[in-house]
C-alpha cells in the first residue's frame, strides 16, 4: 500500500478545495501517514469472494409519486446565501480574466 | 422548585399531566439551571428561552382547556446542533455555518413540536460531529459535569453533559460511530443509537450517510424509550427511513425482563486496551444479569478488529463528499481573497477559514481513499469488511438475543490529552463502531464508577436490526439492579457543579 506524503496532501487539498499553508501541509502529511498506516490492513482482509456492503439495511429503490410536495419559497432558499441578486444566488466569476 | 430538574422525563410528565407542576415552571427551572451552570459546562451553543416558554405556556393553556395532549407535552428537551431547527441557529459546531439559520425543521424537530415539547436550545458538538471529545467544536469544548477538566465524550458531548448536569431531562443526539453512546458512557447517562433508518435523518446535517443515525439521550432507560417513540417511524422525506412501525419500546422498558434470555459477551471487545475499572464494573453487570435469570454466553466476532480501519475509510470518504456542499455559494461562510478571484479560489479560501483541523483531516483522508487508483484498495475493501462484520453479528445473534460489551475502553480522559494524537482519539470508538457498520441498534447505560478514578463507566447492549425493543427490555433490568446496589441513580453521586453563569 502506498505511503502518503506531503505532495500527495497538497494535491488532495487542491482537489478538495481547501487552501493549506506549508505548516499545515507538513503537519497533515505526518498525521495522515500514521492514520493510513494503521488502517491499510483493511485492504488485505477480505477476498474477492466477499461482496461489498454499501448500505447496512438492504433497500430497493425508493420512489414517490411525481407530484409537487413541500418546497422552499424563493425567499427561503436564499435566506442563508452569502450573496444574491434578482432572486438568484450571486456567484464570483467562474472563469479567470473575465 | 429546583427539584424539578432532577426528575426523570417520565416523572416530570406525570406531574405535568396531574397539573401538580406547569410546563412553564418545568421549562423555567431548566432555563434557570442552564443560566446557573452552563458557564462551567458549555453544553449549549444557543439557548432558546423565548420560544421554549411560549411552547410551555401553550401546553399549560391546552391542558387547562381540557385538550388531549401527548404524554411528553411540556417536557423540555435539548437538541444537538447538528439537527436543523427553524427560528434558531444551527452551526454543526463549525465556523463555516456560524450565524446560519435553517429555512426548515428536521423531521425529528417537527415531531418534538407536534408533541409540544419545549426546545431549550442547541447543544455543543465536535465540528460536523467529527470527534470523541467535543474538543473539535469551533465554539470551545464542553466540560464533563463529573470533572470539569475532563472531556464529556463526543461528538455529542453537549447533549450528554446537558442531561448529566440536569440542564435538560432529555436531548437528541446523532451517532455515526458512537457519538451518542460514548458520551453517555463517560457522563453516566443513557444514550441509544436506533436501528439504521429507524429514525428519520431528514434535517440532520450529514457526515457519513451510510452510518449516521439520530437517537435519544436521557438519564434513564425508560426516558430514552419515551423519546425514541416520539421521534421514530417512517418519514417520506428520508429515503433510507424504514417503513416498519416504531415498535412498543416504552412497553419493553416498563416490562424489563431478562429471564431465559441469552446475553452474549463479545470476546473481542474486552481485555487489552480496556481500563481495569471499566472491566471490573462490566463483569459486575454480567453477574447481575445472570442473577436475574439471563444466560450469559460468550460470542466471538473475529472481524471486529478490522472495524476501526474500515470505519476510518468509509466515514471520511462519505464525509468528504457530503461536505463538498460548503462552498461559499448557497449558504454559510464566504471568504473572498484579494483581487478578483474566481469561484475556485473563493472556495479554497472559504473552506480553509471555515473548517477546523479534524474536518480538514477527514476530508483529505476521504479524498485520498476515493481517488483513482486507491478506490478499490481502500473504499472497496472497507465495504467488504463491512460485510464480514455483518456476518459476525449474524452468527453472534444465532447464539444470543442481545450482545453486551463495555461502551468505551476508558473513562473520561483529560481535556487536551489526546488532541494532538488523532489515532488515540479514534480508538475511543472501538466498541461502538461495529454497530454503525452493521446498522444494528445499540444502547449505553451507566455501569458504575471505575475504582481508580471514580468516573462513570458505560455498558453497551446491542440487538439485531429492528429489534430495538430488546435493548430497552434488558437495559431497564440492568439499570434497576445496578441502582439497587448504588442506593439510587448513579448521577446522585456526581459532584456539585461550581456555578458559573452562562450568558448565552
Amino acid at each position: 500500500m502506498a505511503e502518503i506524503n506531503r505532495d500527495d496532501v497538497a494535491h488532495l487539498a487542491r482537489l478538495a478545495h481547501i487552501d493549506m499553508t506549508d505548516e499545515e501541509l507538513d503537519r497533515m502529511a505526518g498525521e495522515l501517514a500514521v492514520i493510513v498506516d494503521s488502517i491499510k490492513s483493511v485492504s488485505e482482509v477480505a477476498g474477492d469472494d466477499v461482496p461489498a456492503t454499501s448500505h447496512p439495511i438492504p433497500l430497493s429503490n425508493v420512489f414517490r409519486e411525481d407530484v409537487v410536495g413541500e418546497t422552499l419559497s424563493n425567499e427561503e432558499a436564499l435566506l442563508g446565501a452569502p450573496d444574491n441578486a434578482d432572486g438568484r444566488f450571486k456567484v464570483p466569476a467562474i472563469l479567470d480574466g473575465e | 422548585m429546583t427539584d424539578l430538574i432532577h426528575l426523570s422525563a417520565d416523572a416530570l410528565a406525570r406531574k405535568l399531566a396531574s397539573r401538580e407542576v406547569s410546563a412553564v415552571e418545568a421549562t423555567q427551572a431548566h432555563l434557570d439551571r442552564i443560566d446557573a451552570v452552563d458557564g462551567a459546562i458549555n453544553a449549549f451553543l444557543h439557548v432558546n428561552t423565548r420560544e421554549a416558554l411560549l411552547v410551555a405556556a401553550g401546553v399549560d393553556k391546552a391542558r387547562a382547556d381540557g385538550d388531549t395532549l401527548h404524554p411528553l407535552a411540556g417536557v423540555p428537551i435539548a437538541v444537538k446542533d447538528l439537527i436543523v431547527t427553524k427560528g434558531q441557529p444551527t452551526t454543526a459546531g463549525s465556523k463555516i455555518l456560524e450565524g446560519w439559520q435553517s429555512p426548515y425543521d428536521a423531521t425529528v424537530v417537527r415531531r418534538l413540536r407536534a408533541a409540544r415539547m419545549p426546545i431549550l436550545g442547541k447543544t455543543n458538538l465536535d465540528e460536523f460531529a467529527m470527534g470523541s471529545s467535543t474538543e473539535h467544536s469551533a465554539f470551545g469544548p464542553t466540560r464533563n459535569p463529573w470533572d470539569l477538566d475532563r472531556i464529556p465524550g463526543g461528538s455529542g458531548g453537549g447533549s450528554a453533559a446537558a442531561v448529566a448536569a440536569f440542564e435538560a431531562p432529555l436531548a437528541l443526539g446523532t451517532d455515526t460511530g458512537g457519538s451518542i453512546r460514548q458520551p453517555g458512557a463517560v457522563t453516566g447517562t443513557v444514550g441509544v443509537k436506533p436501528t439504521y433508518g429507524g429514525v428519520s435523518r431528514y434535517g440532520a446535517i450529514a457526515m457519513a450517510s451510510s452510518l449516521d443515525q439520530i437517537g435519544p439521550v436521557s438519564r434513564t432507560v425508560l426516558d430514552s424509550a419515551l423519546l425514541h417513540e416520539v421521534i421514530g417511524g417512517h418519514d417520506l422525506h428520508d429515503s433510507t427511513s424504514l417503513t416498519d412501525p416504531v415498535g412498543a419500546l416504552v412497553e419493553a422498558a416498563r416490562l424489563g425482563q431478562v429471564e431465559g434470555m441469552r446475553i452474549g459477551v463479545i470476546k473481542e471487545l474486552q481485555g487489552e486496551g480496556y481500563q481495569a475499572g471499566v472491566l471490573t464494573r462490566f463483569s459486575e453487570s454480567l453477574e447481575l444479569l445472570r442473577s436475574a435469570g439471563a444466560e450469559i454466553v460468550e460470542v466471538s466476532c473475529p472481524n471486529f478488529r478490522y472495524a476501526l480501519g474500515a470505519y476510518y475509510l468509509i466515514m471520511p470518504s462519505e464525509a468528504s463528499s457530503n461536505l463538498a456542499k460548503y462552498d461559499g455559494v448557497r449558504f454559510g461562510l464566504r471568504v473572498v481573497p484579494d483581487g478578483a478571484p474566481t469561484i475556485e479560489r473563493v472556495m479554497g479560501a472559504t473552506r480553509a477559514a471555515g473548517f477546523g483541523d479534524e474536518v480538514k483531516r477527514r476530508i483529505i483522508l476521504g479524498t485520498y481513499a476515493l481517488s483513482a487508483g486507491y478506490y478499490d484498495a481502500y473504499y472497496g475493501s472497507a465495504q467488504k469488511v463491512r460485510t464480514l462484520i455483518q456476518r459476525d453479528f449474524a452468527a453472534a445473534f444465532e447464539q444470543a438475543d442481545v450482545l453486551i460489551s463495555p461502551t468505551a475502553p476508558t473513562t473520561a480522559f483529560k481535556l487536551g490529552e489526546k488532541l494532538d494524537d488523532p489515532l488515540a482519539m479514534y480508538l475511543n470508538d472501538v466498541a461502538t463502531i461495529p454497530a454503525n457498520l452493521a446498522g444494528v441498534p445499540g444502547l449505553s447505560l451507566p455501569g458504575g464508577l471505575a475504582d481508580e478514578d471514580g468516573l462513570p463507566v458505560g455498558v453497551q447492549l446491542l440487538a439485531p436490526a429492528r429489534q430495538d425493543a430488546r435493548l430497552y427490555r434488558v437495559g431497564a433490568v440492568l439499570e434497576s439492579l445496578l441502582e439497587e446496589t448504588w442506593g439510587g441513580p448513579l448521577l446522585a453521586k456526581a459532584p456539585e457543579i461550581t456555578q458559573i453563569a452562562g450568558g448565552k
